[in-house]
């Protein structure tokens, strides 16, 4: 009479979902979440293309660098959209843990690494689609790169790897903050990162005192590989500093986040 | 080990910071019941149920739910349970079936499963209809009702309820309480929380009472009203002179009086023979008690009465 126990429809297996299961079934909520909010998906779509029109036909026809401007900025403008997309999974995670649903999640066993991997994955495949399309206008434009399979490949990977990285690090910043608007405050702080830097004008055009940080920062050796890759020009070694910070980023984040996610979901 | 009880908490101690919450609960709750936590707003009901459902930890004491030690097996106490908080824990951008069904997977279930286990309390919590809308266009009441099904989803031993009808308005409220009656005796042991004495005592089989971080009183709902002085006998005079005299008479042995109406009730035991004997005291010349009527004491009585004595002891 084994079968008795398997036989009963719907009866639950001990203990719950395999952490493979909740993962994916936590990335489809976060995706299906991310694209019913249709405000901000409009806004994480459409902004980063009126960004780069805005560079290219406002600013570029006063911006020298040595080369066409829409080809100098576009690695810039994909740069900067991705950590504004991305920065926006703080906001997500703070709606997350600051509603009941989180005590829910919580007694059906899904811990810090679903709920991260849920919302980091979900904002990985939008910023892979807005990226995408911010790239199809550019080539309407006239953006040609002259890069090879293998730059563009790279030029891709180093994109994800960024916005993993910007992802993981919002989501740490979701889980410290206790509501959404400050949530949204941190993500202007990623928004602006990218102007002091090689994104849309040349390091050596500004102000000294700002030189130091605006090469120094994150997102200059990403922008510097993407530029390179895309545009086959030697990139140096901006290309392993790039994958060194987004790395550190990524585990420095991931480890927080876990322990911010006990911690914050264990109170009270 | 399994045991009996659906809950056996001994001594429970719970602190934030200086602020001592519990005192030391003991509780058991025994398999397949609804039970009911009543106490007033602060009593510790919510950091009971958060220790209970494993989200958080106490300081001392122990605590098994179904069969299990909440700290030692957290993991599996979880498969067996279920919370369904104070706020509304449905994702608001999903529709009724796609709340359903992702909390089915996350229980385990394979999707085809999930699916029907979705249906199938959409259909007992009367949102079929609602099922394809987005929850956030639901009513107050069909959320809660949403919300409290998927609680059910996994077909937990114990399913815990915070407050699960506050800020409802009536009509919500007693659709609430048909659901959750009918759940009892459907196996699940059902332990709620209210503030609400009626609440309590329209659907539970057992009732707490906590204040100030400990148990003050538990049984069966009317077994605590005879607990506390049992019935009232409430007496209406023919004058206002009448009254004012019985009042005299009657002076600490009044429980309550309504200058306005002429009322005064006191306590009884509903004997005849005593009855009689306060009648004759109070009106010798059988004129002055227009009617009398012997009344049941509400649950609410019993909760002040049990809370002003509980208060006297400190």
């Amino acid at each position: 009479m084994s079968e008795l126990g398997v036989a009963l429809p719907g009866r639950v297996s001990e203990p719950g979902a395999c952490g493979a299961r909740r993962g994916r079934v936590m990335i489809a909520r976060c995706l299906r979440l991310g694209w019913r909010n249709t405000d901000a998906l409009i806004t994480s779509l459409v902004l980063p293309i009126v960004l780069m029109l805005l560079f290219v036909y406002l600013f570029g026809g006063a911006i020298h660098t040595g080369s066409a401007y829409k080809t100098y900025v576009l690695p810039g403008v994909l740069v900067l959209c991705a950590g504004f997309g991305s920065a926006l999974t703080a906001v997500r995670v703070t709606e997350d843990m600051s509603g009941g649903v989180i005590d829910r999640l919580r007694t059906m066993n899904v811990g810090g690494t679903a709920m991260l991997t849920g919302h980091v994955v979900a904002s990985a495949v939008r910023n892979a689609v807005s990226s995408a399309l911010v790239l199809g206008v550019a080539c309407a434009i006239g953006f040609r790169s002259g890069a090879g399979l293998t730059g563009w490949l790279g030029a891709a990977g180093l994109l994800m790897l960024f916005i993993v990285a910007i992802s993981a690090l919002s989501a740490v910043i979701g889980m410290l903050v206790r509501s959404a608007e400050a949530a949204n405050g941190c993500t202007f702080a990623v928004l602006f990162l990218p102007y002091p830097s090689s994104a849309f004008v040349p390091i050596a055009t500004m102000p000294t005192w700002i030189r130091g940080f605006a090469r120094n920062q994150p997102v200059t050796p990403v922008i510097e590989s993407i530029r390179g890759l895309l545009l086959s020009h030697p990139a140096g070694n901006a290309p392993w500093l790039a994958i060194a910070w987004c790395g550190g980023i990524v585990v420095a984040s991931v480890a927080a986040a876990l322990v911010l996610f006990q911690r914050r979901a264990g109170e009270g | 080990m399994t045991t009996d009880a659906a809950i056996e908490a001994v001594g429970v101690r719970k602190a934030f910071g200086d602020h001592q919450v519990l005192r030391g609960l003991d509780l058991t709750v025994p398999r397949g019941i609804v039970f009911s936590l009543l106490g007033p707003n602060g009593a510790g009901k919510t950091t009971t149920v958060r220790i209970f459902s494993t989200l958080s930890r106490a300081d001392g004491g122990s605590v098994r739910v179904a069969g299990l030690d909440v700290r030692t097996d957290r993991q599996r106490v979880r498969s067996r349970i279920s919370l369904t908080g104070q706020y509304t824990a449905v994702d608001v951008a999903q529709t009724g079936e796609e709340n359903l069904q992702m909390v089915g997977e996350l229980a385990g279930l394979r999707r085809r499963d999930a699916r029907r286990r979705a249906e199938e309390l959409l259909d007992q919590f009367d949102l079929t209809e609602a099922a394809g809308r987005r929850a956030g266009t639901y009513s107050g009441g069909m959320r809660r009702r949403l919300d409290l099904a998927a609680g059910l989803v996994g077909r937990p031993e114990v399913a815990f309820l915070d407050e699960p009808t506050s800020g409802l308005d009536l009509p919500a409220r007693q659709a609430m309480w048909r659901v959750i009656s009918d759940l009892a005796g459907s196996g699940v042991t059902i332990v709620l929380t209210t503030q609400y004495l009626e609440e309590a005592d329209q659907l539970a089989d057992r009732v707490a009472v906590l204040n100030d971080g400990r148990i003050i009183a538990d049984g069966r709902p009317h077994v605590l009203k005879q607990q506390v002085g049992g019935r009232r006998l409430e007496l209406t005079f023919t004058t206002e002179p009448a009254f004012d005299s019985a009042l005299r008479i009657l002076s600490h042995r009044a429980l309550s009086r309504d200058q306005h109406a002429l009322a005064i009730s006191v306590g009884t035991d509903g004997d005849a023979a005593r009855v009689r004997a306060l009648l004759d005291e109070i009106d010798p010349d059988r004129d002055r008690v227009r009617s009398f009527a012997v009344h049941d004491a509400s649950l609410d009585a019993v909760f002040l009465a049990l809370i002003q004595k509980d208060s006297s002891h400190v």
